[in-house]
């Protein structure tokens, strides 16, 4: 994987299989603190102890337990790359939290990538979770929330595509406000066959 | 290389008014809603095509985002009523981007290599008429939630 988005999707599907009502992603960028972070939290069952003392090691995963596997280990990997750290904090029947630190000025820190259409296709496929992304920079912070969107809009689910493409679209015109570091707006609909 | 320009072109204009608020959103919904005849999402899924996206490690790693974003867009574009959703891995690592493509009234086909071209010829070929592409897994294929 070569962007962090595609490692926060691989995150939050943990969260999805751990049921969470409410998955809320923050990136903290500080260029004077050198530090780039990224905490992916939500409500679902919680990881069971004697589970989370391994859950970085990508050896001791079994199919059955499907809660961890390479995603997590490799995120580690990358966070210590950098001479950051990963923390891994749970509660069973509460949820989970997932600190990855990054050196920001470190050359093997990946970019962020397309954070705004990875938030697109998790909001497609999981309509009934509240999706809150926060991300700060020394420029301001942004906050989105999927909830709050459907209330303002007036709409039962986010399940309209051009809907959604148009939201991926504000979500980066509000990112490149702040001026997010190594964030890529793709361009859509590219493709002709 | 005109086709190019062209399409370049209809997204500049598609883009002319930027997109920074909610309520900007809101009132870019409402052109959206005039331009369109809604129509009623079907209730049950059963009734449509479903298009599952492995979306795993393995799968996020070789591709599945931009995948999954054709088919939420192409299906969505060629007029076709379908859920994509994503799923788990699938045990096909070797085979990823792999998805599973289910018709109305039938059995679950599993697609490996799933590539911008293959996810075309799928949804042209075996979505829209049956016909039957390359890269299909050949297994006595269940769901992973149901095989437990």
């Amino acid at each position: 994987m070569k962007e962090l988005s595609l490692n926060i999707l691989d995150i939050v599907q943990n969260s999805i299989r751990a049921e969470a009502a409410e998955i809320s992603i923050m990136i903290n960028e500080s260029l004077s603190g050198d530090l780039y972070q990224i905490i992916i939290k939500d409500n679902g069952r919680g990881i069971p102890d004697e589970i989370l003392r391994n859950v970085t090691d990508p050896f001791v995963t079994t199919r059955t337990k499907r809660r961890m596997g390479l995603g997590l280990s490799l995120l580690k990997y990358h966070a210590e790359l950098t001479g950051g750290a990963m923390e891994i904090i749970s509660n069973v029947g509460k949820g989970t939290e997932v600190i990855v630190n990054f050196s920001f000025s470190h050359i093997d820190r990946q970019p962020l990538g397309d954070i705004a259409g990875i938030l697109v296709i998790l909001m497609a496929s999981n309509q009934d979770i509240n999706f809150i992304y926060t991300h700060k920079t020394e420029y301001g912070e942004y906050r989105f929330s999927s909830e709050e969107t459907k209330e303002y809009l007036e709409v039962a689910a986010l399940n309209e595509m051009n809907l959604l493409e148009e939201i991926g679209w504000m979500i980066g015109e509000n990112l490149k406000e702040i001026k997010v570091s190594g964030f890529e707006l793709r361009e859509r609909n590219r493709v002709i066959l | 290389m005109r086709e190019m320009l062209k399409l370049k072109l209809n997204l500049t204009n598609k883009r002319m008014s930027k997109i920074t608020s909610l309520a900007d959103l809101k009132k870019r919904r409402e052109e959206l809603k005039s331009g369109l005849d809604i129509r009623v999402k079907a209730i049950d899924p059963e009734s449509v095509v479903q298009v599952k996206v492995a979306m795993a490690t393995c799968g996020i790693a070789s591709g599945a985002k931009t995948v999954m974003e054709f088919f939420l867009e192409q299906l969505e574009r060629r007029n076709v009523e379908a859920v994509v959703t994503q799923t788990g891995c699938m045990g096909y690592c070797y085979a990823e981007p792999t998805i599973e493509v289910k018709l109305p009234g039938q059995d679950p086909v599993v697609f490996g290599f799933v590539d911008l071209k293959r996810a075309d010829q799928i949804i042209e070929k075996y979505i829209k008429t049956g016909e039957l592409v390359d890269g299909i897994i050949p297994v006595n294929y269940q769901t992973i939630d149901l095989k437990e």
